[in-house]
């Protein structure tokens, strides 16, 4: 038995034997490059945001203009994870149930907005929306501004947000057992009945990951919401453009106490909705 | 865990046209009507408008958009950043990968947790961090400058913040594929006398090599496309720290839209590539993929 003598404590094993080389180097390897890389970077933020004090953190905090970027960004977030759930679960059931041709470039246009750079969506989305763009054209006449307001904010989320909800909920989708389906039906359900009742509460906890990724996707999106924001500050400024302002202004300070707040914020509504995805699995869930 | 049960069901015969279990024809063609004007209007159009927008005076406008030495420099810089953040990352990923998914240790949770950390990280943020690190008013910051290292507003701190936020594409491409193959094959390698290397480029290089492939284009393309880390340590400096991104952000914001356009048409072809080949893939090699 060989065991790495990492601890003191008699018994303690820091890995289990294994007969397969290679252990120290690519685990010394993958800590050095994640420190180096990662931690160490993350925590110049840290030290930085506890140098501030708790007055100085305390006045970036509660400045009107951090509030309002802060309320823009967590609420378009917010409304524009919603519509990725209503529209992307009606996508991943045509995907996932229906037969047609093209199905297939269907299923992979999906992850364009993986693959394409935020700022090419966004200066596409600003083009198309714009008073004298395709769409912001056919709307102007209603009255309807789309670019540069907060229902832009909202398009250029929608469109970065998508993949996260189909992808997530696609697989699960295609677990389903027909046989739910075909019970719910003899038992008199009828078809709306069976997905409304049936199908969906049990995807519920893969509907509420692929919320909560394009949520927080969302409330750190820069590069597609910049160009069709208009970015006035207190109306349509968002948290991360705030930080860039701060930085460009050479106030330090500023900018890492906004981006604690984001930080915090974003891993307190995380962690709430894990606990709610762990009640939800509990709840209704397949398997595990 | 048994190999990919979904690819496999989605083979499996379709139902009935119209049974109990599927929904009545209007309300198909409803939802796929829903679907399908969603998916156009928020994802094909605005793809479509990228070259209909850098065509819009023509080819001749286009090319002399491409060939301008900004936009050359550009390129130039943003291909030199993903040859240098690319091949580090794979590296880190294999390296990961082989520790996590063939040894049981404890806090392997946590590191997997911690490589994971970048996605979920505002990119704008990524790139402050560094700021903080290297810039004037940090120790290390001014120590590097007097000893005439400049990594801030310069490549090297483009190539971090790249390196930053396209950290986990191929460690987390890796980690469950490998996982799931378990560590018979390198065992059996093993005891017929083979060596640590000669068990990784023979036995399990091999197993893995679409994955990697896999992880390795979505790392590209992100590495390439990246926004706003790199806005934020990158400086603007036309022609020396500007990537493709960031010089259609500096053309748009100059109204010069033809030359935007064309610029981000070739950063569009790129993610156009990148799907391609991922979907080429996820058709061939299903299950040499990590099911996920």
């Amino acid at each position: 038995m060989t065991s790495i003598p990492v601890s003191s404590r008699a018994g303690w094993q820091m890995k289990k034997p294994s007969i397969i080389p290679g252990f120290g180097l690519t685990l010394g390897f993958s800590l050095a490059y994640l420190a180096l890389i990662i931690l160490i970077p993350l925590s110049a933020l840290i030290l930085r945001t506890t140098s501030l004090g708790w007055s100085g953190f305390w006045a970036v905090a509660t400045d009107l203009r951090t509030i309002r970027a802060l309320e823009t960004s967590f609420g378009t977030s917010f409304v524009a994870a919603l519509i990725n759930v209503v529209f992307g679960v009606i996508v991943a059931w045509v995907l996932v149930r229906y037969r047609f041709p093209g199905r297939r470039f269907v299923d992979a246009i999906v992850d364009l907005p993986f693959a394409l750079p935020t700022a090419v969506a966004g200066i596409a989305l600003t083009a198309l929306y714009a008073p004298n763009g395709w769409i912001g054209s056919l709307l102007a006449p209603l009255g309807v501004r789309i670019a540069f307001t907060k229902l832009g904010i909202i398009v250029a989320l929608v469109f970065i947000g998508l993949p996260f909800v189909v992808r997530t909920v696609q697989p699960i989708m295609e677990e389903i057992s027909r046989e739910i389906e075909e019970a719910a039906a003899t038992l008199g359900a009828s078809r709306f009945q069976t997905i409304w009742r049936v199908l969906l509460p049990g995807l519920q906890p893969a509907i509420l990951t692929g919320f909560a990724l394009a949520f927080a996707r969302a409330v750190g999106e820069y590069g597609s919401v910049i160009f069709i924001a208009g970015n006035t500050p207190y109306q349509t400024e968002i948290a991360p453009l705030l930080i860039v302002i701060r930085l460009e202004e050479y106030d330090y300070a500023g900018a890492t106490a906004v981006a604690t707040i984001m930080l915090i914020i974003a891993f307190m509504m995380l962690f709430i909705i894990n606990l709610i995805q762990a009640w939800s699995r509990r709840r209704y869930g397949y398997g595990a | 865990m048994a190999p990919n049960p979904v690819k496999v069901r989605r083979r499996a015969g379709q139902p009935p046209r119209h049974s109990a279990v599927t929904e009545s024809p209007g309300a198909r063609l409803g939802l796929m009507a829903i679907a399908f004007a969603f998916l156009a209007l928020f994802l094909l159009l605005p793809l479509v408008s990228v070259f209909v927008e850098a065509f819009r005076k023509g080819a001749g406008e286009y090319i002399a958009s491409l060939v301008e030495p900004d936009a050359l420099a550009a390129i130039r810089l943003t291909l030199t950043v993903a040859a240098i953040a690319v091949p580090l990352n794979l590296v880190f990923g294999v390296a990961a990968a082989w520790a996590i998914a063939k040894f049981e240790f404890k806090g392997k949770a946590f590191l997997t947790t911690l490589i994971d950390l970048p996605f979920s990280i505002s990119p704008v943020i990524s790139g402050l961090v560094f700021v903080l690190l290297f810039g004037a008013q940090s120790v290390l910051g001014s120590w590097l400058r007097s000893h005439g290292v400049e990594i801030l507003f310069a490549v090297p701190g483009i190539v971090l913040a790249t390196i930053f936020v396209t950290f986990p594409f191929v460690a987390r491409e890796l980690i469950p594929l490998m996982q799931e193959q378990g560590t018979g094959d390198e065992e059996a390698a093993l005891s017929l006398g083979a060596n640590g290397w000669q068990t990784f480029w023979y036995v399990t290089l091999p197993n893995i090599k679409w994955g990697l492939l896999y992880g390795t284009l979505l790392c590209n393309a992100r590495a390439m496309g990246e926004f706003g880390a790199v806005s934020v340590v990158s400086g603007h400096i036309r022609g020396l720290t500007n990537t493709m991104p960031l010089h259609v952000e500096i053309l748009y914001n100059e109204y010069n839209f033809v030359a935007a356009f064309a610029v981000a048409s070739l950063l569009a072809l790129l993610a156009l590539v990148t799907l391609v080949l991922k979907s080429l893939l996820e058709m061939r090699y299903s299950a040499e993929l990590a099911a996920s």
